[in-house]
């Protein structure tokens, strides 16, 4: 039944409760309890880098601690600067202080960057290719607070962005590789950002992040996943669990979904006889899966058959993490599931 | 060689003839268009002389010197009235005025960075300027620069979330390097400022934010010198701003009589009759 907020829940009335997760489960990390983390990669990997390069500053909006900015901004105080809860105004300053001539990095959450400040990003940052760098927490569903924090769209709000490169890291590994990479490219960045105990996972497979490229983390003859952010790690453990059923999954890694990496996606859905599924923590409308259909299209590249694994076209449910991303389709079981039938 | 290099010589023209001189390029440009936001080139011109030619410092030749006082222009449309200025000033050439909203033009019919010499900021989506402005003073005083940033917003513009975000930041850092200017002309797209949604009282409201504030008649020309100074020699830490009544229209009587003269449109003919108007009062 759908959620009434007429309708007490039904399980209040039943005689045993039994366990049921909370809101705040998962809250300070995404990582599963044997995944091996790493702390702030981003936090860490900006305070390294603007050792070298006193250009770089770090400017928040009220939101230091919880886009791991706090790293920076005890490093190097007298860079950081604090722009209060006022999402308009940072992204101004940011502009302002690229004009100037410093490399801005500016953090919020993903829905206020998108949603609020959009205005602001697209016309004193997009239209004048300004370098700032916007790094967002709280992408896509990694949060049980409902829509006010649930950035779901925001991929297709700067999707449409011209000068705009849009990044979705999958890991610690990558968001460390990610931060200097981003800095040596000149122009604006959205960039989703894993915070806190960031799983590590790319490493074991020695990736190396590229801007721009998209990268070949297994090969399989019977499914390729083109997956982004953290679906990709999701998409890993997928192919762990369809191998037991003698299905051979590759994973295409896209985390830079502007530009997107034209060559290898077509080179690699044009390998014949596979299932192309596109996986990721974003909503279907407007985001990779889009992105990769309207490419596959154009190319004339038709594979065996097209699906998306994503979140659904509607404002999502509160609630504890783990039991969202089940019921939106973009756990690992729920993955599994979804492509068993589709094969 | 910036303006604040020399004095001015004996013989360079006064205040009131730049200010002359602003308006006359700005009914050019507006014949050129056959309508346009005529009504506030005409009033801010007094403003844009003070600014152009008594207190800002830059170099004609050029514009992007390090050392330059910043003018951001927040409300877009007026581009009308700082390409007059700029055209005054040297910034941009005299044989360009014509080319004023033409297709590939440098001077778009609202202002953007990327397309003029001397423009600094895109305004047009308003309530910008502020905010950039706190980031062009931050980013000035990382750098030790003894520059300012003058940012010229208006009175309808201050409906805005993102004018008093800029406001109140501008405070909390203290940036005694901003010298915003509002234009209050009490019209909008909708029609008076005061009743579309009131501005009023907008100086104890910057006050309350923290502001060093000034009133003046925007269009008398020694009453704003003197703001202007008091501006700048402040030593209080704190963000200033010159609030400045203006007459839309200023000048040319039969337009400043029009009613929703937020857009003007003039017949063919009376673009001419305001250049006679505005040439037999020519400052002596």
């Amino acid at each position: 039944m759908k959620r009434s907020k007429y309708t007490r829940p039904a399980w209040l009335s039943e005689a045993k409760t039994g366990e049921r997760l909370t809101t705040s489960a998962m809250i300070a990390s995404l990582a599963g309890p044997d995944q091996r983390t790493a702390p702030a990669p981003f936090g860490h990997a900006l305070a390294r880098l603007a050792e070298e390069r006193p250009e770089i500053v770090g400017l928040t909006a009220d939101l230091g601690k919880y886009t791991d900015l706090h790293i920076f901004a005890q490093k190097h105080p007298e860079r950081f600067y604090q722009m209060g809860m006022a999402e308009q105004l940072l992204i101004s300053a940011a502009a302002g202080m690229a004009r100037e001539g410093f490399q801005p990095f500016a953090t919020t959450y993903a829905v206020f960057a998108a949603r609020r400040a959009y205005d602001f990003i697209c016309m004193a940052i997009a239209e004048e290719n300004l370098d700032v760098k916007i790094v967002c927490a709280l992408p896509g569903l990694t949060t049980g607070y409902g829509p006010s924090h649930q950035a779901t769209e925001d991929i297709a709000i700067f999707r449409g962005l011209p000068n705009m490169t849009i990044l979705d890291p999958c890991d610690a590994h990558e968001i460390a590789q990610a931060v200097p990479a981003i800095a040596d490219h000149k122009g604006p960045v959205y960039m989703r950002l894993l915070r806190g105990n960031v799983p590590l996972v790319l490493d074991e497979y020695g990736y190396t992040f590229e801007l721009g490229k998209a990268k070949t983390i297994r090969d399989g003859n019977d499914v390729l996943i083109v997956s982004t952010g953290l679906m990709t790690m999701r998409a890993l453990e997928a192919a762990d669990a369809l191998r037991e059923d003698r299905v051979d999954v590759s994973v295409l890694h896209v985390p830079t979904i502007k530009p997107l990496d034209t060559e290898t996606i077509l080179r690699e859905a044009g390998k014949g006889g596979r299932l192309v599924v596109v996986a990721e923590n974003h909503t279907v409308v407007g985001g990779l899966g889009e992105a990769v259909a309207g490419l596959l299209l154009r190319s004339g590249t038709i594979p065996k058959a097209f699906r998306q694994v994503g979140l659904p076209d509607e404002f999502l449910d509160a609630g504890a993490l783990p039991t969202l991303h089940d019921r939106y389709g973009i756990s690992t079981n729920a993955m599994v599931r979804s492509i068993r039938e589709w094969l | 060689m910036s303006h604040a290099d020399s004095p001015p010589r004996p013989n360079s023209p006064s205040l009131a003839e730049r200010a002359y001189r602003i308006r006359r390029n700005a009914l050019l440009m507006g014949e050129v268009q056959g309508q346009g936001y005529i009504a506030q080139a005409l009033g801010i011109a007094d403003v844009l002389a003070v600014s152009y030619f008594h207190a800002m410092r830059y170099r004609p030749d050029d514009p992007e010197w390090e050392g330059r006082d910043r003018f951001l222009l927040s409300i877009g449309h007026y581009a009308i009235a700082l390409y007059a200025a700029l055209l005054e000033a040297g910034i941009l050439p005299e044989d360009e005025l014509a080319s004023y909203g033409a297709d590939d033009s440098r001077l778009p019919m609202s202002g953007m960075a990327a397309y003029t010499p001397g423009m600094e900021i895109t305004g047009g989506s308003l309530g910008h300027g502020l905010a950039l402005a706190v980031g062009f003073c931050l980013g000035l005083k990382r750098k030790k620069s003894e520059s300012f940033v003058y940012c010229l917003i208006s009175d309808g513009e201050l409906g805005e979330g993102s004018i008093w975000e800029g406001a109140w930041s501008a405070s909390h850092w203290k940036l005694d390097n901003l010298i915003a200017i509002v234009d209050v002309n009490n019209q909008q797209a909708d029609g008076p400022a005061s009743q579309v949604t009131g501005f009023e009282p907008a100086a104890s409201r910057f006050e309350a934010f923290g502001w060093h504030v000034q009133r003046v008649d925007g269009n008398d020309i020694d009453a704003l010198v003197r703001a202007f100074d008091a501006a700048k020699a402040c030593s209080e830490p704190k963000p200033r701003i010159i609030i400045c009544d203006t007459t839309m229209a200023k000048g040319i009587p039969f337009l400043e009589a029009r009613e929703r003269n937020h857009f003007l449109r003039v017949e063919p003919q009376e673009w001419q009759d305001a250049i006679k108007i505005l040439d037999a009062g020519r400052p002596a």
